[in-house]
This record gives C-alpha cells, structure tokens and sequence, in this order.
C-alpha cells in the first residue's frame, strides 16, 4: 500500500483523535467517577492505534497500546483514577503528540517512548497506590444510593430552583417479563414525558442491554406528583412494582463526603452517558457540558482550494465594481436591473465565501486547559480555567495568527496575574484563581478577552520600571492615565517580573503580542484593578481580505481609508482651526484632534489647498484621535485587500491597496502610523 | 546559468533612450501598454508606483529613471515589460517593445568596461547582431539587492 496518500488524512484525525483524548481525560479529572468519559478516551486511543499500525509508526502503535491498556483497567475499575495516574497519561499523550508532529514535518515517528511506556506499565501491574480492588460491594448493594457527580448535581440544583423537584423511581419488572428492554423502553418513554431523566442505576446502556435483574431505579426532574408518575408508570404491561420517593439532595452531598473520606468503598456505575439531555434543562450551568453527538455531513476541503476560491471571487468583486460603475453611466434600464441583481447574488456569495472559511476558535482554545493545567502544577498555584464562546468562529488566516500571542497572555496571567494559594488566602481570597477565557462576536469583530481573578497590575511599578527602561519619562509619567500606564507593559523591552521564571519573563513579551495583533488589523486594551484582577480584551476583524473603507479624493489621487479606523468625517471652517505646540488642531466635542495633512505626509503633487472649508476624516487609534486632511469624501465601498507586493514592504502609513471599479488601483491607508 | 553559454537564446528586445536592450523571455510574463499608475508616496524616485496587472497589484519602476537617464512623456509606443526576478513581479516602464529575437549563444560577449550611458553593473553582457547592439539587463541588479534594501532602510 502506498501510505503516502493517506499521510495527511492520517495526520489530521491523529491530531484530531489526540485532541478528543485530551478534553476527555480533563473531563475525567474533573469528574473521575464518570467512566463513560474513560469509554470516550480508550475509543479515540483505539482507533489511533489501528491507523498508526496500519501506516507502520510502531512506536506510535506501542505507546497508544501501552495506553489503552491502562484505560481499559480504568473501564474495567481495576484502576482508580488519580491525579497521578492521569498525570502518567497526559505524559504518554504529549509524547504521542510529539511523534504525531515528528511525523507531519515528515519525520518517520521515533521517539523515545521506553520511559512513558515503562511508568504506564507500572500503572498497568496494578503497582500504583490508587489501585483498588473490584467493587463487588455496589452489585450487592440493594439500597443503592445515587451518588452524584457535580455536574449532576448542578443539574439538579437547576432544575429545582426552576420549580423542579426530584423523584426517586423504584421498577420492579415481573419475574416472567420476557422483553426487558422492552418494558424498560416503555417506562422511560412514559418519564420523558412527565420530567426528564436524570440518571439510571444500572447505566441506561446496561438496561438496554438487559444487563440487569429485575429491578432498576431511576432519579427524575419533574413537575408532577409521585402518585400521578406511579400510575402512569403502573400503566406498562409486566411490571410488579413501582415506588416513587421524593430525592434528597442533601443526603446525597452527605452521602458524597462520606464516600470520598472511605474511598473507594462504593465505586460510581452511573452513567451521565445523556448530557445533551440534561443540559437543555440547564443550559445556564454548563453549556458547554458535552461534545455534540451529531456530526454534520462533512467533507474535508484542502485550504489552498478555499484559497483560490476566495481570489477568484475577489476578482468578481472588482468586475462587479466595474459593471455597477458603466451601468450607472449608462442608464440602461435592463441593464441596470441585472447587474443589480448579479450584485445581490455576488453578495450572497460573498458571505457563504466567507462562511466556508470561518473556522470556531475552539480549534485554538482546545489546547489551553492542558497548558494551564501543567502551568498551575508547575508553579503551584491552583487555578481554574473558565473558557466561554469556544464556538465563535473567525477567519482561518486569523485563527492562524492568534493562538501565539494567547498562549502569551495566559501564560502572563497565570505567572504575574494569579498569586500563590498561600498569598491569596491572605487577601482573603479562595486559594483557587480563575482565569477567564471568553470570545464572542460584536458588529464586524470578534473578541477575545482574558481575564484572571489576580493581583493586578500596579501602576508604580510599572511607572518605575518605564522610566527605569527609559521608556517614559518622570515628567510624562504623572500625566498618564491609568489605562495609558497599563499600556506601557507592551512597549517594547518592558517586563514587570521581579525574577525572569521559565512562564514568561524572557524580555519579548506583550510588545510581540502587540504587534501581532496590530499586524492582523486587531487591537488590544488592558483593564485591571489592584487585588482583583486583570483584563486583556483583543479585538479581531472577522476577516482580513474584503474589507468596508471610505474612499478620499485628495488631488487627482484616491486613497481608502479602513472603516473600523474612523469614527466620523467633519467639515470644518478655516478659522476654527487652532495652533498648540506649533501643531494645527481643532477642538473636537471637546477634545483636542490634532490634523494631518495628507498631501503634505503623501507628497501628493498639486496646488496647496485654498478652500474655506477643511473635509476631516476623524480617525482614532485606542483613545487617541487625528483629524486627516482630505480634499473630499468619495464613499463608503465594500474592497478586496491587497498585498503591495514583496517589492515595496513597510511603505509608510500603507497598509496595501485595492482595485476599484474603475480598474484603477488606490493605496489603503493605516491610520496607526499617522497617530503619534 | 550556464545554459545560456551552449544555447541559443530567446530574448525580448526593448527601446531606452535609441540603445537596445534585451530580457530573456523566460523571465517576461507580459508586455502592457501604458496604463494608470497609481503613485505610493514614500518610495524611491524610479518606483513609479503600482497598477492593475489582470486582479493582482504589480508595482512599476522607469528604468530611464532607474538608470539615472531623464525620464520622457509616454507615448503611443511607451511599454510596461512585466517581469519575474526571484519571486518577484515587477512592471519597467521603456520606451517601445518591438522584437523576439534568438540570440547564438557565441554571439553573446561580457560587458565591455564602458557601455553607453548605463552602468555596467546592471549589464550581463552584449550581444553583436549584424548591425545591432543589444545589451543583455542583469534584471537581478536591476531590481534587487542595494536598490530593494534602500528601499526597506528609507522606511525602517
């Protein structure tokens, strides 16, 4: 077989089977009773390890066997799942990435594996402490006790303050019953209709399987009484017995504690294998409990392809922009009316286009909660990772670029954000800090912020450090303002940390991240409070190649101007026009805007201009502002960007250029380089 | 580029001020008319700025102006020959495109120490036809190293 042909595929579901195994086992060491979860991780394993042996990278096969193998004790309860345990696993599943990238940079997959392989073994032997002996006791036990995991117990808390409350249901199925399954079917279809199911004893998968005696329980969330469900439920054929007692959740937690001081007595068969379920009675409380079950028809599309698409379409775009301008010369009504209609539907394109490329930011935000996981471990401190809006989607070419400068940013919040358990329960805070990872969509941006429940960042010490680098001045420094003071951290060659830690602190920092940002059209603020925390909030275009500007007219030449820059166009008088620091300025709602002439800054050949009136384009750049000079406003127009070209790179205050209708081509300003 | 030493080769000829020149045609991608060139402030003198080559935004340098020669008015016969250097794609402005030529390859000689009005350094070599004189562009010179650096340094 020729394998080549099917590297890449094998490379990608590779990384995407890795992925799946990560956010399972961190779902597992969340909640280490829920050994569906464990089911999840030994199938994605499982299926890694036929296509590795399939494509001869043995020591991928021998590691992810060696894996498995563990897992499947852990399914089988032979082993007990423990932060070391996992700790084991994490490490076979980095090396497992490793060889995984050695492979996709055309690698042939060695790597050294003997000692991950060795210490799972240990694991395997049952040599580990954790290790427990088969629970035995829970199949005796007739009482049987729901224990819950937190999430079902945040379910339960939800539904109960939404007027829920929760119901016991014992079934006793005749001795002579012939379809279990069946009357089991029967009974959950009468519940689903009075409440919903919270959890099963057995696992619904057993009952359907009819992996179980006679009598099975089942905890509801319902609105209607316990006489009411137990004579619907009395209603199936077969059944001999049906108790319905209201469920404490009280003696439930109780019941937790205590099983988590014995340890190990009585090990969790429940299975919240339905979370879709249960969440759509809580969506508040965790929505994002699961992974969706139902995959969508998909075909995997090389992104060159999607690429080319795209420069097709951006040729459209400037004929379209063409044939709008002959037509509307021509006033012919005809063909005025399809070329209208050829806009509209190029317009719908243009967004499904678009869509096509969009990808969620979960493919970038999937690799932190490892990240922070190791980073908390290494550093001891506690924290917790809150990630929301994972589903937010963004352009590729974005995607691309972003996941560096956040893995800076947590990496900052973690190390200087977050403080010591020991510091923070000084400040009477709990010992575990949160980091906050949240996306969403606003207008035409998308974005992201980070924030961390920390120390705050603390404006002397920035001050003194900014002078101290040369970077401020002691005179500049009482005038800034404290968000200007929080700026200064990403100037370039500033770092606050007292000690230069193995996390962050090497002196290229958040100026890097700056500028990365600022290169894919973003921009990034910070927000803090002393002792409370810290906000980083980036702000991102959906898309970097068509974008919306105002085109200017300033001689005999056009330039556009980037939409998401400019705040508004003004015209103003000659004489209102006032000088400060030898700098003409105008008094803006109160705000002094400094103006910048154009076609003095452009070269821009031509007589000076001798109007009464200025047209001002007010464009800002974080909370500064500037007036531009033009001579006047064309219109707002819908521009495909484009690259000067590897001949002219870092031309001044030039970003790219774009075709227009016209056919000619106009320069797209970046207001940055004209703010000071 | 020894191929050009055993081979005939197939060369562009264009105008600079009454001297023939030559490209060869493997590094040609097409030769425009005299369009509008939409100037970008802040470059060199000889860039002459960028035009709308078929969707993609090809800057243009005057290789009069380039050479130090006086720049002249376009005219009907004014070209833009669209070349390709090392992944670059760069529009000259010359006076007038007229011939595809083979040159032998033995009709090729090294630059002479002096060559008309141009330096030397931009000149791969001569070649001696009958009654003509083409002068081969070192389109390498032309276009990159001190010129594209001087061009980053200005705005660095």
């Amino acid at each position: 077989m020729d394998v080549n042909e099917y590297l890449d595929i094998f490379i990608e579901e590779s990384k995407e089977n890795l992925q799946m195994v990560n956010d399972q086992l961190l779902r597992l060491e969340e909640t280490p009773n829920d050994l569906s979860i464990v089911g999840e991780v030994f199938r994605a394993a499982h299926t890694l390890k036929g296509m590795s042996a399939t494509m001869g990278f043995q020591d991928l096969a021998d590691l992810t066997h060696k894996m498995e193998n563990v897992l499947d004790a852990v399914r089988n309860e032979i082993i007990l799942v423990t932060p070391e345990m996992l700790d084991v696993v994490f490490e076979a599943v980095e090396a497992l990435e490793a060889i995984v990238v050695d492979i996709a940079e055309g690698g042939q997959g060695n790597h050294d594996v003997a000692e991950v392989v060795e210490k799972l073994g240990t694991i395997e032997a049952g040599e580990w402490a954790g290790s427990i002996q088969t629970n035995s006791e829970s199949e005796l036990d007739n009482a049987r006790i729901f224990t819950l995991d937190e999430f079902e117990t945040a379910v339960l808390q939800e539904a109960k303050e939404t007027g829920y409350h929760h119901q016991e249901i014992k079934v006793k199925l005749r001795e002579d019953c012939l379809l279990k399954a069946a009357r089991v079917f029967m009974v959950f279809e009468i519940l689903e209709q009075v409440g919903e199911v919270i959890k099963t004893i057995p696992t619904v998968e057993d009952l359907e399987n009819e992996q179980f005696d006679q009598a099975f329980t089942i905890l509801i969330a319902t609105k209607a009484a316990g006489e009411d469900i137990q004579a619907r439920v009395l209603k199936v054929s077969e059944i001999e017995e049906v108790l319905v007692v209201p469920f404490d959740m009280e003696a439930d937690h109780k019941n937790n504690r205590v099983s988590d001081v014995i340890k190990n007595e009585t090990i969790e068969t429940g299975d919240h294998e339905d979370p879709q379920e249960a969440s759509s009675l809580s969506n508040a409380v965790k929505p994002k409990a699961g992974r969706s079950v139902v995959s969508s028809k998909t075909i995997r599309v090389n992104i060159d392809r999607l690429d080319v698409l795209m420069n097709l379409f951006e040729e459209l775009v400037i004929d379209r922009g063409r044939l709008e301008q002959i037509s509307k010369s021509l006033e012919h009504n005809e063909l005025e009316e399809t070329v209208e209609r050829m806009s509209r539907i190029s317009g719908d394109l243009q967004s499904i286009i678009l869509n096509m490329r969009m990808v969620p930011i979960d493919q970038v935000f999937n690799r932190f909660p490892r990240m922070v996981r190791q980073l908390a471990r290494d550093l001891g401190k506690q924290i917790k990772l809150d990630v929301s809006g994972a589903d937010t989607e963004l352009d590729r070419t974005v995607i691309d670029e972003i996941g560096d400068p956040l893995v800076h940013l947590i990496r900052n919040a973690i190390d200087h954000g977050i403080e010591s358990p020991a510091e923070r329960n000084q400040k009477g805070k709990p010992p575990e800090g949160t980091v906050e990872l949240k996306a969403y969509h606003s207008g035409n941006h998308v974005f992201i912020e980070i924030s961390d429940d920390g120390a705050g960042i603390r404006r002397e010490k920035v001050v003194q450090k900014a002078i101290h680098s040369g970077i401020i001045t002691h005179a500049q420094a009482d005038k800034l303002t404290d968000k200007q003071v929080y700026e200064l951290i990403m100037a370039s060659g500033f770092s606050t940390a007292d000690a230069v830690s193995e996390v962050s602190g090497r002196g290229v920092g958040l100026d890097v991240v700056k500028s990365t940002i600022e290169s894919i059209g973003g921009t990034i603020e910070i927000d803090s409070v002393l002792d409370q925390g810290s906000t980083f909030s980036i702000q991102l275009p959906l898309t970097l190649s068509i974008i919306s500007v105002m085109l200017v007219q300033i001689q005999e030449e056009k330039y556009a101007i980037p939409l998401n820059s400019i705040i508004e166009t003004a015209i103003v008088k000659k004489e209102d026009i006032m000088h400060a620091h030898n700098k003409k300025v105008i008094d803006f709602r109160e705000k002094v805007v400094p103006l910048v002439f154009l076609q003095d800054i452009f070269d821009i050949p031509g007589p000076p201009e001798s109007n009464d009136y200025y047209s001002l384009v007010i464009v800002r750049k974080g909370e500064k502002m500037a007036g531009l000079v033009v001579d006047s406003f064309i219109g707002q127009q819908e521009v495909v960007l484009k690259s000067l070209g590897d001949y002219l790179t870092g031309t001044y205050a030039i970003s790219g250029a774009t075709i227009l209708g016209d056919g000619q081509v106009a320069l797209i300003m970046d207001s940055n380089d004209l703010i000071k | 580029m020894s191929d050009y030493k055993n081979q005939d080769l197939k060369v562009i000829v264009f105008q600079l001020n009454n001297e023939e020149y030559a490209v060869p045609v493997n590094q040609v991608g097409s030769i425009e008319r005299a369009q509008h060139i939409t100037r970008v402030p802040s470059t060199k003198e000889f860039v002459k700025g960028v035009i709308n080559l078929r969707g993609v935004v090809t800057p243009i340098i005057d290789l009069r102006s380039r050479f130090g020669l006086e720049e002249a008015a376009h005219t009907e016969s004014t070209r833009i020959i669209i070349v390709y250097m090392d992944e670059l794609e760069v529009g000259i402005i010359v006076d007038a495109a007229n011939d595809v030529i083979d040159i032998p390859a033995n009709f090729i000689e090294p630059p002479p120490e002096v060559v008309g009005t141009v330096e030397a350094e931009y000149i791969r070599g001569v070649a001696k036809l009958e009654n003509r004189l083409l002068i081969l562009l070192n389109l390498h010179k032309v276009l990159n190293e001190e010129e594209a650096n001087s061009i980053k340094s200005m705005e660095g």
